[in-house]
């Protein structure tokens, strides 16, 4: 793409602006911070990775996946702070997963190992991992709290802690996973994904974007699945003390 | 007057939430095979107590001691085994009235055999057709049944129950206090009953705890009720205190 051409992609910005202006619809401050923060965070990135790239060092790919971990493991655990210990949980989660998926890509030799691969898989095991965590923390706590009636109920009848909340754990890990598997099903129908629509753009071959998009797919049912069962078992327990107790307890 | 063996034994208990005081200093007991109703103005913590006896809470200081022994030296699950508790608006879990009933014993990798099933049913006056009906199509009065027949599946010596009888009509009410007496009659089963309602207190308990502001007014016999010897206790018999 030439620099004009990059520069004319700004009529997009200006359309919005434009509109927000004589429709009074008070956008204009945010777009225009969001259009800054994503030129410079981009191509902050784009450099980084080139450098990367050509460094072709392991040392600067795993500070890359540190990096990438720790903003994930930052803006998870804003979302689960009712349960104890709740950042080094998503920290594990998303570290095992990490870990799962790039041995089993790099064992089986599925993609080379170099930086051009590991980076941005990574980005989307990482990213997935954390959007799932989010939405399994928002739904186990909604449902823990919904159903405390019911936690109590299995307790006072002699359950453990973990037949208190099973239904409540599982209904949320389903719930987390559904919507990756439900998108699967309409991909290529409704829209191209937006990795393979880049690799068409930038010239790849369809046949061959179609694999990897397949591989990612894949990779994120993957994800989605371990990173929601994980979290929840790691979770659970620390809602409980050593006397089966809820730790948090509503009063008559 | 007999003296009864106490069944659970408070001694000089407190339980506080974030530093504020909720239930404490108690001291006094429960005596075994009668029928205890714990009375007071809501907030006195008197679900509170039902918790520390079956072990939902743990004391921040003092002891309990069930039929003698330290709650502590109890497995937690076998502790709430031996103390039953009906909860006050008798949640069920989705599915029929059986798999309602096969709960306790679902909870220890156990099967309830059907015919059992029928017998508990029975015995808190529901007949067998309910068996299989969906928990959520039951009235109040049948979803306190089943709560009921639940709990004593678990064969508990001591039963707590939590205004199991405040959201239903004169009619249910009184089936659900006569079944309570049965229960105690023929199993001696100990009770632990809260409830607002004194008349009830009166005539269905042995024996009563008044609980005003987390402390223990006033024990003993329920028709000490009819005439209270304490100012606040006299306040809230007549409505005052709520």
């Amino acid at each position: 793409m030439s620099p004009l051409a990059l520069f004319l992609t700004l009529i997009f910005v200006l359309i919005p602006l434009v509109l927000s202006k004589t429709l009074n619809l008070g956008l204009e401050r945010d777009t225009i911070i969001a259009t800054v923060r994503s030129i410079t965070q981009l191509f902050a990135v784009g450099y980084i990775l080139k450098f990367v790239f050509d460094s072709d060092g392991y040392l600067y790919i795993l500070l890359m996946i540190a990096l990438m971990i720790f903003a994930a493991v930052h803006n998870a655990s804003k979302k689960g702070k009712a349960i104890p210990g709740i950042l080094w949980k998503i920290t594990v989660t998303i570290v095992v997963v990490e870990l799962l998926t790039q041995a089993i890509l790099l064992g089986f030799g599925i993609v080379p190992a170099t930086a051009q691969y590991i980076i941005p898989i990574s980005g989307m095991v990482v990213g997935n991992s954390m959007v799932l965590s989010i939405l399994f923390l928002n739904r186990f706590t909604a449902e823990l709290e919904a159903n405390q009636n019911r936690t109590e109920l299995i307790l006072s009848l002699g359950g453990t802690p973990k037949q208190a909340v099973h239904t409540q754990l599982t209904d949320s890990i389903k719930a987390s996973t559904i919507p990756t598997i439900e998108s699967q099903k309409t991909m290529g129908l409704v829209q191209l994904p937006g990795m393979m629509s880049g690799q068409i753009i930038a010239g790849a071959d369809p046949v061959q974007a179609v694999q990897f998009q397949l591989l990612i797919l894949f990779l994120l049912l993957t994800t989605a699945v371990v990173s929601s069962i994980l979290l929840g078992f790691l979770s659970y327990p620390s809602l409980f003390n050593e006397r089966m107790q809820l730790i948090r307890q509503k009063n008559d | 007057m007999t003296i009864y063996e106490p069944a659970i034994h408070f001694m000089d208990v407190r339980y506080s939430i974030d530093n504020k005081p909720i239930v404490g200093p108690i001291t006094g007991s429960f005596p075994s095979g009668r029928i205890t109703t714990l009375v007071g103005p809501s907030g006195a913590g008197k679900t509170t107590v039902l918790k520390l006896c079956n072990g939902l809470l743990s004391p921040d200081s003092g002891e309990i001691l069930i039929d003698g022994q330290s709650a502590t030296t109890f497995e937690p699950t076998d502790l709430r085994r031996k103390v039953g508790m009906a909860l006050q608006d008798a949640p069920m879990v989705n599915g029929t009235v059986y798999d309602n009933l096969a709960l306790p014993l679902r909870l220890q990798k156990k099967e309830l055999p059907e015919p059992d099933a029928i017998s508990w049913l029975e015995d808190v006056g529901l007949s067998g057709d309910y068996l299989h009906k969906k928990a959520s199509e039951l009235s109040g009065g049948q979803r306190q049944k089943v709560s009921i027949a639940r709990t004593l599946i678990n064969r508990s010596d001591i039963l707590l129950m939590d205004e199991i009888t405040s959201a239903l009509d004169k009619a249910s009410r009184r089936e659900i206090e006569s079944l309570i007496t049965r229960i105690n009659q023929k199993y001696g089963t100990t009770i632990i009953w809260i409830t607002h309602n004194l008349e009830q207190a009166i005539s269905i308990g042995d024996y009563t705890w008044v609980l005003i502001s987390g402390e223990l007014i006033e024990t003993g016999d329920s028709h000490i009720l009819e005439d209270p010897a304490d100012e606040r206790v006299r306040r809230f018999v007549k409505g005052e205190l709520q």
